[in-house]
């Protein structure tokens, strides 16, 4: 049996959890992680392929989130004495905005970036972050500040048979983040394995050296750049809709950490790797607070991730790729995303 | 075929090479001698278009590059082959293969050239499929000749192809220069190894602190008091 199939049987065992899981609570906590597996995924496009650390990542994932909210609820500005209206729109249209809009900041800061690249590249990402959230919390007319946007509608969706169906079951959201997040996954894996995605591993591998090849750095970074962010703008938009408020806290430092620590602890540079890092620190925390006290959780959430860097220093999916080539020979090649730098 | 003239390159407020005039002809084999820190590999970069210039004029077969970029330097024809960190480590021998004729479509032809790059590196050929980065020394240095040529250029840069490599290795990376030539490619070569460079070239080019300060055949060079003195210990 191919190896490729394994994959997919995850993809079937996943879309099979709805039916079998009694506690709607776990399935609240599986379609969160996944809305934060869509934003790894799309930040290991970044640090894992290119090599470039967004520290702002959450910039992206809150412009998404914004803008699907503004979007759909409408609303008017006044400039002096001109009045400016904007209608409510459709869910969707909402939610290709996000994208869009956020795909175009990603274009904006690649291109204000990458001319100073490394450490220049994280303080103006994370300055973007901060600034984004000075906006969503003074600019009150518009966001409502600390107030918050709520009364978001859920999205929808025609299904035969039952019409124009508002996404308010559980099981809906689920199997919309699902399927986006599959897309998301195998949007990277093309690109990964492209030509253009050739040229970005090898550009973060030795960038003097792909630059004397031939390959146009900027453009490939700005490409990276522009990807990663509508793809993080469609994460919060899924997580607008699905949580149906939004607030100045969607620019939280903490959630680009979040997304970083998921994409590293997988395994940077592998496909693989922020879903399953994805799966461990977004459901973890969730998971121990059944069990544990508030404390003893952020503990237990500290201790392993500081035993997986500690012991799988590549990350999880690369040590497991590792130990899974030995054990079929030396003649066994190794999967050939799985490569960290 | 090239023409350098008085091409100034600069680090901030140091001129690294000074106002350097030279050229090299269809079918030649020139070198570039001089000691570290000389300006060699900087004005290599400066003609293969990974440093700008200061002033002065680059011209290939009578077009001028200026301050042409990287991507249309390797375009019209002329491929560098760097010193120091010379593969992508993560990627695999045929891969970084693969990355030497990035800027080319013509696939038919790419692929007759990988046959002959695994021929005249049978090496390459078994190892195709392990990462770069766990290849020797020397297996690294004969997997980044390969990749410059497999953009299929008409003239090429080495950048100190000796550098670091076991003296048997050494040797057997000049036989691939000369092989090179022979099999029609022009080649412009950087190189410390002031004996060994001048024992193979048509001509030479003696860089000091910027400036070329001396220029000829070979044996004209061989024969120069001032180069026997102060580079090949006579």
């Amino acid at each position: 049996m191919s190896a490729r199939i394994y994959p997919w049987l995850f993809v079937a065992f996943l879309a099979s959890v709805p039916l079998w899981i009694g506690n709607q609570y776990f399935l609240y906590i599986l379609t969160s992680a996944g809305i934060f597996i869509i934003a790894a995924i799309s930040l290991n496009l970044l640090l894992g392929f290119t090599g470039q650390l967004s520290l702002g990542h959450v910039a992206f994932f809150g412009i998404g989130a914004y803008v699907a909210a503004l979007s759909t609820l409408g609303f008017d500005l006044e400039f002096g004495s001109a009045r400016f209206v904007f209608p409510r729109q459709p869910v969707w249209v909402g939610f290709f905005a996000a994208i869009l809009v956020a795909g175009g900041f990603g274009l904006l800061i690649g291109k204000l970036a990458f001319r100073v690249r490394g450490a220049y590249f994280v303080i103006v990402t994370i300055s973007f972050a901060q600034v984004m959230r000075m906006i969503a919390l003074n600019w009150v007319d518009l966001t409502e500040g600390p107030m918050a946007l709520n009364n978001i509608p859920p999205l929808s969706l025609w299904i035969p048979g039952e019409g124009v169906v508002g996404f308010f079951k559980k099981e809906y959201n689920y199997y919309l983040v699902l399927v986006l997040a599959v897309l998301s996954y195998l949007l990277v894996q093309r690109i990964v394995r492209s030509r253009v995605g050739r040229a970005m591993i090898a550009l973060r591998e030795n960038e003097p050296l792909a630059l004397s090849v031939g390959v146009d750095v900027t453009r490939y970074l700005v490409v990276a750049t522009v990807v990663s962010a509508g793809m993080a703008g469609m994460a919060g938009a899924l997580y607008t809709h699905y949580i149906r408020i939004v607030d100045p806290d969607v620019f939280l430092f903490i959630y680009t950490v979040t997304m970083v620590i998921m994409v590293v602890t997988g395994g940077k540079g592998t496909l693989a790797g922020p879903v399953v890092g994805g799966f461990i620190f977004g459901a973890l925390p969730e998971l121990l607070r059944e069990v544990a006290s508030p404390e003893v959780q952020w503990i237990l959430y500290g201790i392993a991730m500081i035993a997986i860097v500690f012991f799988l220093p590549q990350g999880i999916v690369p040590a497991l790729a590792a130990r899974f080539a030995a054990r079929r020979g030396p003649g066994a090649k190794p999967e050939p995303e799985a490569r960290a730098p | 075929m090239l023409q350098v003239e008085g091409v100034t390159v600069r680090y901030g407020h140091v001129a690294a090479v000074r106002e350097a005039t030279l050229r090299v002809e269809a079918g030649e084999l020139v070198t570039l001698i001089g000691a570290n820190g000389a300006g060699k590999s900087t004005l290599l970069k400066a003609i293969s278009g990974l440093l700008p210039l200061a002033a002065g004029e680059i011209r290939f077969e009578g077009r001028s590059l200026g301050n042409a970029s990287a991507r249309a330097v390797l375009t019209a024809g002329i491929a560098h082959c760097p010193e120091g960190r010379r593969v992508f480590p993560q990627l695999t021998v045929r891969e970084n293969l693969d990355m030497g004729a990035y800027l080319r479509r013509d696939r038919v032809a790419v692929a007759s050239d990988l046959r002959e790059v695994f021929a005249l590196f049978p090496r390459l050929e078994e190892r195709r499929a392990q990462a770069a980065g766990t290849l020797s020394g020397g297996e690294q240095q004969m997997l980044a000749i390969a990749r410059a040529l497999m953009s299929r250029p008409k003239l090429m840069l080495f950048d100190e192809p000796s550098l670091g490599l076991a003296p048997t290795l050494v040797e057997r990376t000049f036989e691939i220069v000369a092989e090179i030539r022979r099999r029609g490619t022009t080649v412009l070569m950087v190189e410390q190894n002031a004996l060994a460079a001048l024992g193979m070239c048509d001509r030479s080019y003696l860089l000091e602190t910027g400036r070329i300060v001396q220029h000829g055949t070979g044996d004209e060079m061989l024969a120069n008091p001032h180069i026997q003195k102060a580079y090949l210990g006579g």
